[in-house]
């Protein structure tokens, strides 16, 4: 449908991997330096100029195989290695978590807000490498052109395409299943409570009008939602508050992730014969979650292991 | 007021239904005791008919077709049961164009196909919005804002494109018409566009445009045109009641806290059901009274959809309100 869906897709979806990622890296104590390099890679890699021209041009969506490749491709992009469980399930946290914030969004032009809230972060995990940050602030800024002057009609058309592209998705985060935004069906939970989208107004009334234009009358309806006024709008600019925080880490450092070591846990370590520098990345390991199912331990030798297992 | 309606047996569909506005179109065909419903999922339409003693059921689906050109398949933006004096149509908008079928679903009786570009450009291609009008029209909207107009036949594929209305710049998201049954209303037609602008229409050989009423920048994404006046759904949750010839601002009401997605009218009682992203569903009471040209909007019931996801909302053939209050 829209035209204009692939790029925000992308860099949504990109920007959840680098968040699971990164904590996964920080959660096995991985040295700072070699956990650095993985993620400048990867980021390296995800804000190519060759890659982002093409991903820019109006097209339709890419059919799930292919922008599963993508990502895919994007993960191997620097020396850490992912099994193929262990792609699946990193894959279906990313999409889950970008589908949540598709629907929660308040309005769909809130879709920009999420966005420049991955792109934050993303420009925070490079502060320290000039030209990699030059390249993501560059694609920044293509986005604030694009999609800026875009109409909220528009915006409802990309959300639409979403939705239908994430449409029967049902996999069950234990992350959203313990903050209670996920039911045990798989189905999110869209509050009937809080602020309403900015340029909507809390509901309740009815106003009549004379036909000359003045206002007759007002009736105050109970609407039983529990809706309070409109927070600011966030900023669309280069820097400045989102005010919305869907898009935002959740897996950041001030909130626990449960680790789970199950008994015998049979994904464990496997150390690759390459070189020292590699050992400690080879050990990439960790388990979100309550229930660990352990998984076959059928990944060959120098295959690491990023097991990261979810109520399924 | 008593309740006037009640929960009936849910009919389960073949597949869920997608974030599309107005996903939801019915046909009673009281002769045959059977009710028609369908959705749209992504590329095709789930058609389920439904006998009234709730023991038969049957489905189809129809796809989109694909055109010419060999590209990714086509989505389709809606599908509507356009009720005309002759015959019932079946009409289905997608990206590639316009197809109508016999209202059963199941012969295809003319495809229209729409200017698609080769290489994509940066305003995506649809046709959305059906209405059927008067005796002969069936009038189909398109993302350029341009409004089709098709003359159809008593019966037979002969359908012809029989004009092109120009007035809106942006896509289409609705259109309605005159839906009381009173030959007397002046207007009848209203086409919605994702600006808001709502444009009033009187049919004939050459159509003729009564009125426009801007819409301040917030897409209006449903409207239903009733006695003479317009219901319409906006982004922002509200809904506008307008006298369509005159454009005079009726009633405002501050209804869903977020994007309605469809507005519907049961013609004989002036029950109006909203349903919105917010996933209630609300039921208002109007009542237009001619003399002295007022309106009144009452809160009738709310009804909250805990099913989440709930575009499923349009699944929630609460239009059996509409059934049911044919009475």
């Amino acid at each position: 449908m829209s035209t204009r869906t692939l790029p925000l897709l992308f860099i949504n979806l990109g920007g959840e991997m680098l968040y699971i990622l990164d904590q996964r890296l920080r959660a096995q104590n991985i040295p700072a330096d070699k956990a650095k390099k993985v993620m400048n890679d990867i980021i390296t890699t995800m804000f190519n100029k060759k890659f982002l021209e093409e991903l820019f041009k109006p097209q339709e969506l890419y059919s799930k195989k292919a922008l599963r490749t993508v990502f895919d491709r994007l993960a191997h992009a620097s020396i850490m290695r992912l099994n193929q469980a262990s792609m699946d399930k990193l894959y279906d946290l990313m999409t889950m978590a970008f589908k949540y914030q598709v629907l929660l969004c308040p309005r769909p032009k809130d879709i920009l807000l999420v966005s420049f809230n991955h792109m934050d972060a993303i420009r925070d995990f490079v502060k320290d490498t000039p030209s990699i940050l030059g390249q993501v602030e560059e694609t920044n800024k293509q986005l604030i052109e694009i999609y800026s002057l875009l109409s909220g009609g528009e915006f409802q058309l990309i959300r639409q395409t979403l939705l239908i592209f994430f449409q029967d998705m049902h996999i069950r985060v234990s992350i959203f299943l313990k903050d209670k935004v996920q039911n045990s069906n798989g189905r999110f939970v869209l509050p009937t409570s809080g602020p309403v989208p900015y340029g909507t107004q809390t509901p309740g009334l009815v106003r009549i009008y004379s036909c000359s234009g003045e206002e007759l009358r007002k009736t105050l309806f109970r609407d039983n939602g529990n809706y309070c006024a409109a927070l600011r709008e966030g900023s669309f600019e280069m820097y400045g508050d989102r005010v919305i925080k869907l898009g935002t880490n959740m897996y950041s450092v001030s909130r626990p992730v449960e680790t789970h070591m199950s008994g015998t846990s049979k994904n464990s370590l496997q150390h690759t014969k390459d070189k020292q520098a590699n050992a400690e990345l080879a050990k990439i390991m960790g388990e979100f979650g309550e229930e660990v199912e352990p998984s076959p331990s059928s990944s060959s030798k120098g295959d690491d292991l990023l097991a990261m297992m979810d109520g399924l | 007021m008593a309740k006037m309606y009640h929960k009936e047996k849910s009919i389960q569909i073949k597949s869920s239904a997608s974030a599309l506005y107005n996903n939801l179109s019915v046909l009673r065909i009281a002769p045959r005791c059977l009710t028609y419903f369908t959705a749209v999922h992504a590329n095709v339409v789930n058609m389920v008919s439904a006998s009234w003693d709730g023991l038969n059921y049957s489905h189809r689906q129809l796809q989109a077709k694909e055109g010419n050109v060999a590209t990714s398949s086509s989505l389709i933006m809606q599908a509507a049961w356009c009720v005309l004096p002759p015959r019932d149509l079946l009409v289905l908008t997608s990206q590639k164009g316009i197809q109508m079928y016999e209202s059963d679903g199941s012969i295809m009786v003319y495809w229209h196909a729409l200017d698609t570009p080769e290489t994509p450009t940066a305003k995506a291609v649809f046709a959305r919005g059906i209405a059927a009008v008067r005796e002969k029209y069936i009038c189909v909207g398109v993302s350029s804002g341009s409004v089709l107009v098709f003359d159809i036949p008593c019966k037979g594929s002969n359908i012809t494109l029989s004009e092109v209305l120009e007035e809106h710049k942006e896509a289409i998201t609705d259109m309605a018409s005159e839906c009381s049954g009173s030959s007397e209303c002046i207007a009848d037609l209203v086409s919605a566009d994702d600006s808001g602008l709502l444009c009033v229409w009187k049919a004939g050989e050459d159509f003729q445009l009564l009125n426009k009423i801007p819409g301040f920048d917030t897409s209006c994404s449903s409207v239903k045109l009733w006695k003479g006046t317009v219901i319409a759904g906006y982004g922002t949750g509200q809904i506008r009641l307008y006298e369509a010839v005159t454009a005079i601002l009726h009633a405002e009401v501050n209804a869903h806290a977020r994007w309605i997605y469809s507005v519907d009218i049961a013609p004989f009682t002036g029950l109006l059901l909203s349903a919105a992203e917010d996933s209630w569903v609300r039921v208002w009471h109007l009542s237009l009274t001619p003399e002295t040209n007022s309106v009144e909007v009452m809160p009738f019931t709310h009804i909250l959809y805990m099913s989440i996801e709930s575009w499923g909302l349009q699944n929630i053939l609460f239009i059996k309100t509409h059934c049911n209050n044919q009475k």
